[in-house]
């Protein structure tokens, strides 16, 4: 094992009555891309905001490069670059001039015209933050997270609002940024994103993380062969699915059918459909993917018909 | 370190950005000038009041322009501006950077503390070229005073910022706090003569004791160390209780 970036304890955050990280440990390599990757809710969250000391921990501890957040959040604060989930900036800044200010607060920035000009920033230096659309504050606000050179950078739901081109062009970013040394720490819900970027990925669900592994690892120990997805033509008995032999879960997702199972899964499945009268439409038979994985892992029983 | 230059950023900055603010800076700047103008061509203004020693009502009505300018300032405008940035998370946002929040906050202040002295520069100038008005006879003295009145009244503001937990609330408390300050500073009723029992309560109050100090001071004699103490416990304290009840989020 190289050097640890971050390590978590046993992490222990509680609001109230409702548990929302419930005993999270892991550990983050020095220039890994690591994911958080979980429903909403989950935790996520809060497990980063508490690795750059905007929460503290109820229960375990946090080291940063050795550093403990809670206690020392000054040093933190000068190797760790952070993109925040609902966290604007003063309304009639301009983009420019809040490249210029976050610059000056670092020791050693890297030169911002080079980040505005890779994240599409360049044309917009004189608008006003107010007036930038939701992709274009995402993108000035991950500019802002990277502009300071950080060893660590946590960027949380990085993708929100980005059109597919510039999320290309963001995810591009992410792995030269690493390929440079800095270690990323990145909460995304979305699939794709956790697949396409990251080295380990940790799925969390309700506080607690239901499995770390590599992306292939956790696609090999899913175990179903194959997911089958199809959009029904008509009202469709989740519970007759459920019941056929080799079926491992079923579940309705965005007017989407989702079935996993055995090989041999779509051969059965088929009748079904025919007997209650449902066209598969859009049928797509896929070996195992992430979304097996995670489906599997972050179990909770939706809607039991479309 | 590199904070101090950092902290100047945040500064500059702001400073350009209240720049844009030109709503606000109406209010704190033009509009005090506005006022003594207005209430120094009202004939009867430019009659003595009597027990003030020959002061004419616009006179007095010099310094109390001072403090309201400087107490909308403090308990409106400064609250307001810490309120947005609360809310939009900009106060989290730096908690990330080096700098820290708190840098705006002091940015913020500083800036209103200054436009508050360049509309107090501008009353007094206007007084005295259009009504004539004295100047401070004691210009030491009025100028501690002035700076502990400063303090004092951003203080109450600073309390507001850190109490009020949206800035829904805050503006109702700001305009709730911002009357009785106007009346202890003798907006209505100047201090000077207001009736024994009422002066000997209002002369505790911040505002107050600012107003008695700064009315001294314009008459010539070094303020009363009383008042200058009222002043700078009320500053203290309020301070205090600031800094240890101030969210950031």
């Amino acid at each position: 094992m190289g050097s640890a970036a971050v390590v978590v304890d046993d992490l222990r955050k509680r609001y109230g009555d409702k548990v929302a990280v419930d005993g999270i440990s892991l550990r983050v390599e020095e220039g890994e891309i690591f994911g958080i990757l979980g429903p909403n809710g989950a935790g996520k969250t809060t497990t980063v905001e508490c690795v750059a000391g905007l929460r503290i921990g109820d229960e375990g501890s946090v080291r940063v490069h050795g550093l403990d957040p809670w206690t020392d959040r000054p040093a933190l604060t000068r190797i760790l670059g952070i993109q925040l989930q609902e966290s604007r900036l003063q309304a009639k800044i301009t983009v420019r001039e809040a490249l210029e200010l976050w610059t000056a607060l670092y020791d050693d920035p890297v030169a911002w015209p080079d980040l505005a000009e890779r994240l599409g920033l360049t044309e917009l230096l004189p608008q006003r933050y107010a007036k930038l659309s939701g992709g274009q504050q995402q993108r000035l606000s991950i500019a802002l997270a990277l502009v300071g050179r950080p060893r660590v950078v946590v960027l949380d739901e990085l993708s929100t609002g980005l059109d597919p081109r510039a999320r290309r062009d963001v995810w591009q970013l992410v792995r030269d940024v690493r390929a440079a040394g800095t270690t990323v720490l990145l909460v995304t819900h979305a699939m794709e994103e956790a697949q396409q970027l990251c080295d380990r990925i940790a799925i969390v669900d309700r506080g607690r993380i239901r499995a770390l592994d590599t992306p292939t690892g956790l696609v090999d120990a899913a175990g179903p062969a194959t997911t089958t997805t199809f959009r029904p033509s008509a009202p469709t008995d989740l519970e007759a699915l459920r019941e056929l032999p080799g079926v491992v879960s079923v579940h309705a997702d965005d007017g989407r059918v989702v079935v996993t199972g055995a090989d041999d899964t779509v051969l059965r499945l088929l009748p079904v459909l025919e007997r209650q009268h449902v066209v598969p439409q859009s049928l797509r038979v896929e070996a195992g993917s992430l979304d097996t994985a995670y489906l599997d892992l972050t179990a909770d029983p939706i809607e039991e018909t479309v | 370190m590199a904070t101090a230059t950092a902290t100047a950023a945040v500064v500059r900055t702001e400073a350009r950005l209240f720049g844009r603010e030109l709503g606000a800076l109406f209010w704190t700047v033009l509009f005090p000038t506005a006022l003594v103008a207005v209430l120094g061509s009202i004939p009867s203004f430019s009659d003595p009041v009597a027990g003030t020693g020959g002061l004419r009502t616009i006179d007095l009505y010099v310094s109390v322009a001072v403090l309201m300018s400087m107490s909308m300032a403090a308990v409106m405008a400064m609250p307001a501006a810490v309120f947005a940035y609360r809310e939009a998370g900009v106060l989290r946002r730096l908690r990330t950077t080096p700098v820290g929040p708190g840098a705006v906050l002091l940015a913020q202040a500083l800036l209103h503390a200054a436009a508050v002295i360049g509309a107090s520069a501008l009353v007094l100038t206007i007084g005295r070229v259009a009504y004539d008005t004295p100047l401070p006879e004691s210009p030491v003295g009025y100028l501690m005073a002035y700076a502990l009145a400063l303090v004092a009244t951003f203080s109450v503001g600073a309390v507001i910022t850190s109490l009020v937990p949206n800035s829904r609330i805050g503006t109702a408390v700001g305009t709730i706090v911002f009357f009785p300050m106007l009346f202890t500073a003798g907006v209505w009723l100047p201090v000077q003569v207001m009736p024994d029992v009422l002066r000997e309560i209002v002369v505790v109050t911040p505002l107050g004791a600012a107003s008695e100090a700064l009315a001294e001071a314009m008459a010539g004699d070094f303020p009363d160390l009383r008042h200058l103490v009222v002043v700078a416990v009320w500053a203290v304290v309020l301070w205090l209780v600031s800094v240890r009840t101030f969210r950031w989020e």
